[in-house]
């Protein structure tokens, strides 16, 4: 069928609309539901139309609950139905975290495999908007540290259809966290068609030799941004986007540290004890003889997410991202 | 009592006044001077005055995402009237009304929803929690500043509030639990204004009503008319009155209608209709109180004047807000911790070396 392959210009929102769409058309034990995903589609719209198309009986609202939206989506999981569910926001996921922590990630390791948990979670994520409290922020080190869990944080509308196809098949859980600050920031072509992209798998978006950078969700977009001024100044930055968190493509990452000797990590959760830790804990016991210069995070600081204000302050900024870059470099 | 008298098991409301203004009930009419209800008509008129205002502001781009109360009038003045000064609230998110009156003030509700967390620090009002955005949450801290209060003897209440979505919350029930088990000073009220963004109460709960949730918890319940502010006014006196002689809390379920969004980011033509709107139109709750007024032949004033004045007032505080100092770096930081951990100072510093070679780059 090669070059008869159709496709469409999609924005982040549109291509998760579209994977969820064909998933529910091609597979009939998927259910989708959250807090106002049923009639409404989601505050960011990302569930419209699928009601009217797949019936309320397979997309619906529920009633306010996290804790009840992501225990009753494991109860599904676990009967024979395979549910994607959505939490409000990032920080709306917490009053579901006991549900996640204490029971979906591990119902498989207790019962000796006789009940799997093949379940999607997925909410919004990040900051950048100008939203209010609780709506801004990135908790990937805390789902990625539960054992039973995978990861998956897309940058572009091609990796987000086919991450969500893949998290849908998956019979793992899935935190399926989506970049709301580029939700419909970025438009691209993307097959009409159902595709996959596998989780686990990292993707070099530009080759380089000075420098490794890994980054994902949000952030590619703002590395892009940097990666013009880096190019100006001479360094070579090979750019890495992780797409899945957990589990971590440690081969793309130590090749490329191997390759360039040097790691700049970006994301915008705070510091200590995150992603950028565990990519440096990589680092030093995969690539130790390679490195010849520590390891950089540009990451958020140990705060909350400051309001509208305070948040400039905050974001990571492609020059804040040049600015490490170049000190590693010249290390 | 009216705890009593209108079962929730029976699906009963408290009302005092009908859509006319004309009293149905005079035995359960508070007893009020025609001055205090006036002032009552005022609070409610500033009240929709600064809302309309701040929506304004937002759609001129000088302030975020903003949840309008109105709507809720007479149940925010209603609490805001009998509230003291020493009593604690723990408010939701949709409760500008009763804020003003326990003395916080627009410019600090301007402040916050322009993203600047000095709108939380409420410096005159005493015993004001900042609003709970994480939905549910502050149920469960009124019942802990119930618990404290009264183990220390203090002659302190506590009023908290949620919407009927957040009642579908484990913190709702859990709080409500803890609340009937330790009887605590507390005042918890429904704000049910019959959407949860999009989701009708209907699809929230299959219950007949939401006061009849306190009937699992074994505290008094009672379903209101929260547009009338008579009927308001008198279930919050009663309860107050029970929680003061040390009987323990109560649940109020106050029948309103968001007339706004659910915040200036949504589009409520998604989900309801026009007719439905125009239907809860006839129970507007300042439409209702003036009516009363007039019948009586109490109100005098020029109501125009009035809201100008109070637009003006308003605009002043909004002004202050949007002139305070810009936010600093040492904002982000200073009350992450009472005491600042020493990496915490180091991330500031390494901020500031990036400051110093932006600044050179110009």
């Amino acid at each position: 069928m090669e070059g008869e392959q159709k496709m469409s210009v999609m924005t982040i929102v549109q291509a998760i609309n579209n994977a969820l769409d064909i998933m529910l058309e091609e597979d009939k034990t998927v259910v989708v539901f959250g807090e106002d995903a049923g009639v409404e589609g989601g505050v960011f719209r990302v569930t419209e139309g699928l009601q009217k198309k797949h019936g309320v009986e397979r997309v619906f609202d529920t009633p306010i609950a996290e804790s009840a939206i992501v225990g009753t989506g494991l109860g599904m999981a676990l009967s024979g139905l395979r549910p994607v569910v959505e939490l409000q926001f990032d920080g709306f996921s917490y009053p579901g975290f006991n549900q996640i922590i204490s029971n979906v990630s591990r119902m498989n390791n207790r019962s000796r495999g006789m009940y799997k948990a093949p379940m999607v979670i997925r909410f919004p994520y990040g900051g950048g908007i100008n939203a209010l409290e609780h709506h801004s922020e990135s908790p990937e080190a805390l789902y990625s540290h539960i054992p039973g869990l995978k990861v998956v944080v897309p940058s572009t509308p091609h990796d987000a259809k086919g991450l969500m196809i893949a998290a849908i098949e998956s019979n793992d859980p899935v935190i399926f966290m989506e970049p709301k600050r580029i939700y419909r920031a970025i438009k691209q072509e993307v097959s009409d068609d159902k595709f996959s992209i596998p989780l686990g798998k990292a993707k070099v978006l530009n080759e380089g030799t000075d420098v490794t950078v890994v980054a994902f969700g949000t952030m590619i977009r703002e590395c892009q941004k940097a990666l013009v001024m880096t190019k100006e100044a001479g360094i070579s930055v090979e750019l890495i986007d992780l797409r899945t968190i957990y589990p971590i493509d440690k081969e793309t990452i130590v090749n490329s540290i191997k390759k360039t000797s040097k790691l700049v990590i970006v994301a915008e959760a705070p510091t200590s004890f995150s992603v950028g830790g565990e990519l440096m804990a990589i680092a030093n016991e995969e690539a130790f003889l390679y490195l010849e210069a520590p390891p950089k995070r540009v990451m958020g600081f140990d705060t909350i997410v400051p309001l509208a204000k305070g948040e400039p302050l905050y974001m990571i900024t492609p020059e804040r991202i040049f600015y490490e870059i170049e000190r590693t470099v010249k290390f | 009592m009216i705890f009593n008298d209108f079962d929730p098991k029976e699906d009963k409301i408290f009302r005092v006044i009908d859509n006319e203004g004309k009293v149905i009930n005079k035995n359960l009419m508070p007893d009020l001077d025609d001055e205090t209800v006036i002032q009552a008509y005022k609070h409610m008129l500033f009240f929709r005055a600064a809302d309309e205002m701040a929506v304004s502001y937002q759609r001129q781009g000088r302030m975020y995402t903003y949840p309008p109360c109105i709507g809720h009038e007479a149940i925010h003045a209603a609490a805001g009237m009998i509230i003291r000064d020493q009593d604690w609230l723990a408010p939701a998110f949709r409760e500008v009304g009763i804020m003003l009156l326990k003395g916080v003030t627009m410019k600090e509700i301007f402040l916050y929803y322009m993203g600047n967390e000095e709108g939380s620090n409420f410096k005159k009002a005493n015993h004001v929690l900042p609003i709970s955005i994480s939905i549910g949450s502050q149920y469960l801290h009124a019942t802990g500043i119930g618990y404290s209060v009264k183990h220390q003897r203090k002659d302190e209440i506590v009023f908290t509030s949620i919407g009927d979505g957040g009642t579908s919350e484990g913190d709702f029930s859990e709080a409500l639990n803890f609340a009937g088990l330790w009887k605590v000073p507390v005042i918890y009220t429904i704000q049910n204004n019959q959407y949860a963004i999009s989701v009708p109460v209907r699809n929230q709960t299959n219950a007949v009503n939401l006061a009849i949730k306190s009937y699992g918890f074994g505290i008094p319940g009672v379903k209101v008319d929260g547009n009338d502010f008579f009927a308001m006014y008198a279930t919050y006196k009663e309860a107050t009155e029970y929680a003061r002689a040390g009987k323990g809390a109560v649940l109020i379920e106050a029948l309103t209608y968001r007339k706004g969004a659910h915040t200036t980011s949504d589009d409520p033509t998604k989900y309801r209709t026009k007719e439905e709107e125009l239907e809860w139109a006839k129970t507007d709750p300042m439409i209702r109180l003036k009516k009363y007024m007039d019948n009586k032949g109490i109100w005098k004033e020029n109501e125009e004047e009035l809201i100008e004045k109070y637009k003006l007032e308003v605009d002043k505080q909004f002004e202050e807000a949007e002139n305070m100092a810009p936010y600093k770096l040492e904002d982000v930081f200073n009350y992450m911790y009472v005491d600042m951990p020493d990496d915490l100072k180091r991330q500031k510093t390494d901020y500031e070396q990036f400051l110093t070679w932006k600044e050179s780059k110009k």
